[in-house]
């Protein structure tokens, strides 16, 4: 492959391909058609492991493996389509929902069959009112044409598909919380074994795929898996959309092959910082990863290498932070997201999210001293892997990382705000938490 | 003590009431009280006073549910196996009848629903988009996440709470990642999404808003091509749909479209042409 190849975007600004003609002539549910019609779903299941494809959400697990963890017995299976995007920093499922509706609907039907699934659910998050708004549209059309609905195509093969709207929380974004939400609770994550794949929705089997990772799935039928794999590199096969943002020029999304380098995403595609600016550090996969310094811009990005460096690869958020930012305000933000949608069921993230901005707070004020830099660290160590799920890992990495490699700066900036009035003010502090919820985790805020 | 500290700090004896206006038609809403049991939710005093029991299923002959809200309700009641399912949809749609989750509106839907109003309220508690204090009736969320605020969003939070101060129809709160970082700083008015808002627009667009027209139409997300050169040259940035399907036409799969960042261990042959940022105008209109 010499040039790089463009898959999940080829036809992205096609006009009305919202629209189920226009995806249809460009040969859009042909590959539906075919895995109903001339595949068992043990063959498209076949397909999809040879491709090598790796879950879009954020985990990068097998998606092949996944489905095939669901069992075979005679139950009602479910798949849910994980479309509440709430990672800061990413953005591109909401590109290809309201672009290219028809291709999640598509690879929907292709996991529900070698899934065996009879049920499938789309989670949007209740933020993407326009893109939920689109999906609605294209799932009464393509349940007119018969593409959702009973025995679709004449294969015998039923398929229901609801879409979900959320109403603003991250911690649906984790699988089992989503499945608690989707159930009409609280988005508390559930103890995990039992996996979805054995006990999920409605306490049936469950398959939970991201919007990305699905909308693949016709394309690795019309490559074929074993060509797909040859993709990108060899753990990390394909293509992968980046959502590049912060400061940077030309902030958007780009389908990449997996394995160029870091640093043509950031300058070659995004254009890089701002004149006159470098990059200083940058979160490689949402702000849930640990973040990596502008000596780390030659990394390839795919899923190993990232792991290699300590970060990971994520929702494939790119976020660029510029010289011109102090550290120490980005951390107290992403400190104060996190709280603010920490569920509270398990108490290292609640209570630990909640003195992790306090301490912030502290250092940004002048109140604190160089040891206390030492305590948020073994904080964030007894968060890690403490809990149910890893909204509190994901706070814990990405600051303490920063407080590894920036530890200099944050000792200068607590040197500064002491000598200056204790109060003065500095560039983000006093966020947007103002009607912090004590009493009521999970209120709504601001 | 914390808590205490905040109930002071939470419980205006005026804020609260102002803009509630007409849109709270019987919410009874008392003041200090309302925090007597820890709850800093005006309204809900009666479903979580310790004195009493807890409130059961609404009784239907007693509970008048408007037929609208009803239909919706059990509509999405219908598309789920388990009926529970519904509780987010039933909600929003009872917040969008009622203006914010009001103890009437959650009575409402958990006699439609058969469940416990407490139930309805531990969910409306939750999420961040289900209201559970009276609001101004227009929504206007901006992403103050890293990647907004690395652009300016403090600032434009700050300008757009003060030209709307005071103003009891506007709901204008830091909302947390709403997944727009490329139109940063951003906002959701009334789920469109707008950007990028520069503080000199914010003027007008408030203006916009208060005449329910839409909110700066150029800067609509809707409207916005692909950053990706790969997949903006399928288009080569026209609006002429014959003109896109044709050069689209014969795109294979696996179209080598890009001509820059090789990801082999090439040269990069330079940045692409700048991409045209700006919302596409001549789309519509």
């Amino acid at each position: 492959m010499s040039s790089s190849p463009t898959i999940l975007f080829a036809d992205i600004d096609e006009p009305g391909l919202n629209r189920i003609d226009v995806y249809r002539r460009r040969g859009g549910y042909e590959m539906a058609r075919r895995a109903l019609t001339e595949m068992t779903p043990e063959t498209v299941l076949d397909e999809l492991l040879a491709s090598g494809l790796r879950g879009r959400g954020g985990a990068g697990f097998p998606s092949g493996k996944k489905i095939s963890f669901i069992p075979k017995a005679n139950v009602d299976k479910y798949l849910v389509c994980n479309a509440d995007e709430s990672e800061p920093g990413t953005f591109k499922d909401r590109e290809l929902m309201q672009k290219s509706p028809h291709m999640l609907i598509e690879g929907i039907i292709i996991g529900a069959y070698a899934a065996g699934a009879s049920r499938s659910f789309i989670y949007i998050r209740g933020e993407y009112a326009e893109q939920a708004d689109v999906i609605d549209a294209a799932l009464a059309e393509a349940e007119t044409l018969g593409f959702i609905g009973e025995n679709i195509l004449g294969s015998g093969f039923s398929l229901s598909l609801v879409l979900h709207r959320g109403a603003g929380a991250y911690i649906c974004g984790e699988e089992t919380g989503l499945l608690d939400s989707l159930e009409g609770k609280r988005g508390n994550p559930r103890l995990k074994p039992p996996f979805p794949a054995n006990q999920g929705l409605y306490q049936g089997p469950t398959v939970i795929n991201n919007v990305e990772t699905l909308a693949t799935m016709p394309h690795i039928l019309r490559i074929g898996g074993s060509e797909y794999a040859k993709i990108g590199t060899e753990t990390s096969a394909g293509t992968k959309l980046v959502s590049v943002s912060g400061n940077v020029q030309r902030p958007g999304n780009y389908e990449i092959e997996l394995g160029i380098s870091s640093r043509d995403i950031i300058y070659d595609l995004a254009g890089g910082p701002p004149d006159g600016r470098e990059v200083k550090f940058w979160f490689p996969g949402g702000s849930s990863s640990p973040v990596l310094t502008k000596d780390d811009l030659d990394i390839p990005y795919d899923f190993d290498s990232l792991a290699k460096a300590k970060s990971m690869l994520g929702s494939g958020a790119i976020i660029v932070v510029d010289d011109s930012v102090a550290v120490v305000s980005v951390a107290l933000k992403l400190a104060k997201f996190y709280k603010h949608e920490s569920c509270g069921k398990c108490t290292p993230c609640r209570e630990g999210t909640r003195w992790t901005v306090s301490m912030l707070e502290r250092v940004d004020q002048g109140l604190a001293t160089p040891m206390d830099l030492d305590i948020m660290a073994s904080v964030q160590e007894q968060i890690i892997g403490n809990c149910l799920c890893v909204l509190g890992d994901a706070m814990a990495m990405p600051i303490g990382s920063m407080v590894a490699k920036f530890r200099e700066e944050f000792e200068t900036h607590i040197e500064a705000a002491r000598a200056r009035n204790p109060f003065a003010g500095t560039t983000l502090a006093g966020g947007r938490d103002d009607s912090d919820p004590v009493l009521i985790q999970g209120a709504a805020g601001a | 003590m914390i808590g205490r500290r905040h109930k002071r700090e939470l419980a205006p004896t005026s804020a609260v009431e102002e803009p509630q206006g007409e849109l709270l038609p019987v919410a009874p809403v008392r003041d200090v009280t309302r925090f007597s049991h820890g709850s800093r939710v005006p309204g809900w005093d009666d479903a979580v006073d310790l004195d009493k029991d807890p409130a059961q299923i609404p009784d239907a002959a007693t509970t008048p549910v408007p037929q609208t809200l009803r239909t919706e309700i059990e509509a999405h009641m219908a598309k789920y196996p388990d009926f529970r399912s519904a509780a987010i949809p039933a909600l929003a749609a009872a917040q969008r009848h009622h203006g914010w989750c009001s103890p009437e509106a959650i009575w409402q839907a958990a006699c439609v629903m058969r469940l416990t109003p407490g139930y309805l309220v531990s969910v409306a508690s939750f999420y961040d988009m289900l209201e559970t204090r009276p609001v101004g009736r227009h929504a206007v969320y901006v992403c103050t996440n890293i990647s907004c605020s690395l652009c300016g969003a403090d600032e434009l939070l700050d300008r757009l709470k003060d030209e709307t101060a005071g103003d009891p129809e506007f709901n204008v709160r830091g909302f947390e990642c709403l997944g727009a970082c490329d139109i940063a700083p951003m906002a959701s008015v009334d789920g469109v999404y707008v950007g990028p808002i520069t503080l000199d627009e914010v003027a007008v667009l408030v203006e916009q808003i208060r005449e329910n027209t839409p909110p700066l139409p150029g800067k609509q997300l809707r409207r916005r091509k692909s950053t990706d050169p790969g997949a903006a040259r399928a288009v080569a940035g026209t609006a002429d749909a014959d003109a896109a399907r044709a050069v689209a036409g014969a795109a294979a799969p696996l179209s080598p479209k890009r001509s820059h960042g090789t990801p082999r261990g090439g040269e990069p042959s330079g940045p692409p042409a700048a991409i045209e940022q700006g919302p596409p105008e001549e789309d519509e209109e």
